[in-house]
């Protein structure tokens, strides 16, 4: 048995619009995987209904029963009345811990002294808005997509050095979620009025590839979400960011081969990767560009990755 | 309603308070505002002089320092936090928690305004910004319909000002990583969004094409007319069809809102456009100003004049304009 590995790993909520077998299997499997956390919940569109709170609160317990700690992940884009009823109802629920995606979820949460997660799109930047939501409740924060290695170690050396507790969760590997619209491109695409969108996403499970007219893949379309073309994957950085002080790495759930991943990160974080690793765990392209303090989309490794592909 | 019109430099601002602005906002030439643009903005010098014309007019000036303070570089956003306070503006745009946080505790009399790019949607965001930061006023995102913005007017706890005219971002803005993902610099960051510095511009025989950080973003045939190639305005490949796969390039106009905006008590319209000419802030403030004098007079009786709409039209992106999410159709 190898030591207790010092990275915790995390499942996103699922971004995507499965059905409702879909959600049961993916999270029976998951309770055998070795992740930490889990954070469930539908983050994206409130048109997405196949799942009530209470159906995330029964896979959440069963999770917990396996000994996950679960968050529930509050809507990212909060639009109307019904909207905010569905968050409180989110945040009174009584058992678990909150993901707040929106300053909506903060304010519930804060008002009511209840602890919370901050997601990504909070865009926690600097100590002083980690001191400011640290006051708050936070438990624990996810750098914004965008923020390189270089940032991060110095904001973490910063909180470290004003003794601000703010565990820091990065995302470490799935296409990444880059913009939120209060139109659907999906249902755009179909020609489909939002209002009417007959939950076209449910026939992409992991997105709607939009690309170039040269036929690189720039974006992935998600309903009112856009998401990364490429894949960021950074398991060969996973040594790195427990050095430098990153608790959780956070792997966004995919369709297909989601086992594999959990296992791949796995191995990285107790440094049983093989090096170079010759699986490419999907067909999309790597990107890593973000970390390194490029463009999001480039990547590091594709040389040797593509040869050995 | 106040009429609040974009600076992008000293000409710029006198023609807006020239043509009847309540005021004006402007950043300063760093990477604390959101409109970083080679040759845009002010120097400390500028911002005083660009004050003390507004001020001599009665009209006010609020400075956006609206991107948000990144790991290395705390301290140039509280000096600019600093240097607005000492100019004496009549209040900051702001979006970082933190920012907020310390505007609040080292200058609590100085108005603070909630930035477009603090993404906030409802009146539980407001109240947030407002019981933590003490925020005055408000910029709604462009993404709600006019439905949800009186919903939302009916409990804000602050003042509401909305987008009226010009560029049409169509993500919630302040969450948009879409430009960062593809130049490494994006409106939170660096306060750009699809930079001029990455686009390139060719002839090849399949026509005019636009690229941004080496991905075509569109490509015009003969007689089309080519626009600036923001990102999210391309024309991309989706499941076999080639279309404006996220939005045309439009641009905002709610003149015909104006009476119901009035209705639902928007403290203010915002005119979008630091990065454009003084001659368009010219004649969009003018316009404007005009529409607002209209509907003072009569509120009852208001229409939009087809000549307010040509001159509108004449100065907007893709020379088209749509009411965006306000509308619930454009969804």
């Amino acid at each position: 048995m190898s030591e207790t590995p010092t990275l915790q790993l995390s499942l996103g909520p699922v971004l995507f619009y499965w059905t409702r077998e879909r959600y049961a299997d993916f999270y029976r499997e998951a309770a055998d995987w070795p992740v930490e956390i889990v954070h469930l919940g539908e983050s994206v569109c409130s048109r997405r209904r196949d799942m009530k709170l209470d159906d995330w609160m029964s896979i959440g317990r069963e999770l917990a029963q396996s000994g996950k700690q679960v968050v529930l992940a509050s809507q990212t884009l909060i639009e109307s009345e019904a909207d905010l009823r569905d968050l409180r109802k989110l945040c009174d629920n009584g058992e678990f811990l909150v993901e707040a995606n929106d300053q909506s979820a903060l304010q519930r949460l804060s008002s009511a002294g209840l602890p919370f997660v901050a997601g990504a799109t909070l865009n926690l930047y600097n100590p002083a808005t980690l001191s400011v939501l640290s006051r708050a409740g936070m438990r624990r924060w996810q750098a914004p997509v965008e923020m390189s290695r270089d940032d991060l170690t110095r904001l973490l050396a910063d909180c470290r050095e004003q003794d601000l507790e703010a565990p820091c969760e990065v995302f470490a590997y799935g296409h990444l979620p880059l913009a939120w619209s209060s139109r659907c491109f999906t249902a755009r695409r179909y020609q489909k009025p939002k209002d009417r969108c007959q939950f076209v996403c449910q026939k992409h499970p992991e997105g709607l590839a939009l690309r170039s007219q040269e036929a690189a893949q720039v974006f992935t379309l998600n309903g009112i979400q856009t998401l990364s073309g490429a894949c960021q994957d950074l398991r060969h950085e996973v040594p790195a960011m427990a050095e430098m002080g990153v608790c959780i790495a956070r792997l966004s759930p995919r369709h297909e081969g989601m086992a594999e991943v959990v296992a791949a990160f796995d191995a990285a974080r107790r440094g049983e990767l093989a090096e170079p690793d010759p699986l490419s765990l999907v067909d999309a392209e790597i990107c890593d560009g973000y970390w390194h303090g490029r463009p999001g989309m480039d990547h590091s490794r594709a040389a040797g990755l593509a040869a050995l592909g | 309603m106040e009429l609040v019109c974009p600076a992008g430099n000293l000409p710029a601002l006198k023609r807006a308070v020239d043509e009847g602005a309540d005021a004006v906002y402007f950043g300063f030439q760093n990477t604390t505002n959101a409109r970083q643009f080679a040759g845009l903005n002010f120097t400390d010098r500028r911002a005083r002089e660009g004050i003390d014309y507004a001020h001599a007019r009665g009209r006010k000036v609020f400075c956006a320092i609206n991107t948000y303070p990144q790991p290395d570089g705390w301290a140039l956003w509280t000096r600019a936090v600093d240097q607005a306070a000492e100019l004496g503006v009549d209040a900051l745009i702001m979006a970082d928690m933190g920012l907020l946080d310390y505007a609040a505790r080292r200058h609590p009399d100085l108005a603070r305004h909630l930035s477009v790019q603090g993404s906030a949607t409802s009146h539980e965001a407001l109240r947030f910004y407002h019981d933590q930061f003490g925020i005055r006023r408000a910029v709604l995102p462009r993404v709600l319909s006019i439905t949800q913005v009186r919903d939302l007017a009916k409990q804000s706890p602050v003042e509401l000002e909305v987008f009226a005219f010009g560029s049409l971002c169509i993500m919630a803005e302040g969450r948009c990583y879409l430009s960062s993902y593809l130049t490494g610099e994006s409106p939170n960051t660096r306060g750009v969004c699809s930079p001029a510095a990455h686009v390139r511009w060719e002839e090849t025989p399949q026509g005019l094409e636009s690229r941004l950080n080496g991905v075509l973003i569109d490509r015009y045939g003969e007689g089309e007319n080519a626009g600036y190639p923001t990102l999210c305005k391309g024309r991309f490949e989706v499941g076999g069809e080639t279309y404006h796969a996220i939005e045309e390039p439009t641009s905002l106009n709610t003149l015909e809102l104006l009476p119901e905006l009035a209705e639902l008590g928007i403290s203010a319209v915002k005119i979008e456009g630091r990065q454009r000419s003084p001659a368009y802030v010219s004649k969009v403030a003018g316009i404007w100003r005009q529409a607002l004098d209209r509907l003072e007079r009569a509120p009852g009786r208001f229409h939009a004049e087809p000549a307010w709409m040509t001159g509108l039209g004449e100065v907007s992106e893709g020379s088209t304009t749509t009411l965006g999410a306000y509308e619930r159709r454009w969804k």
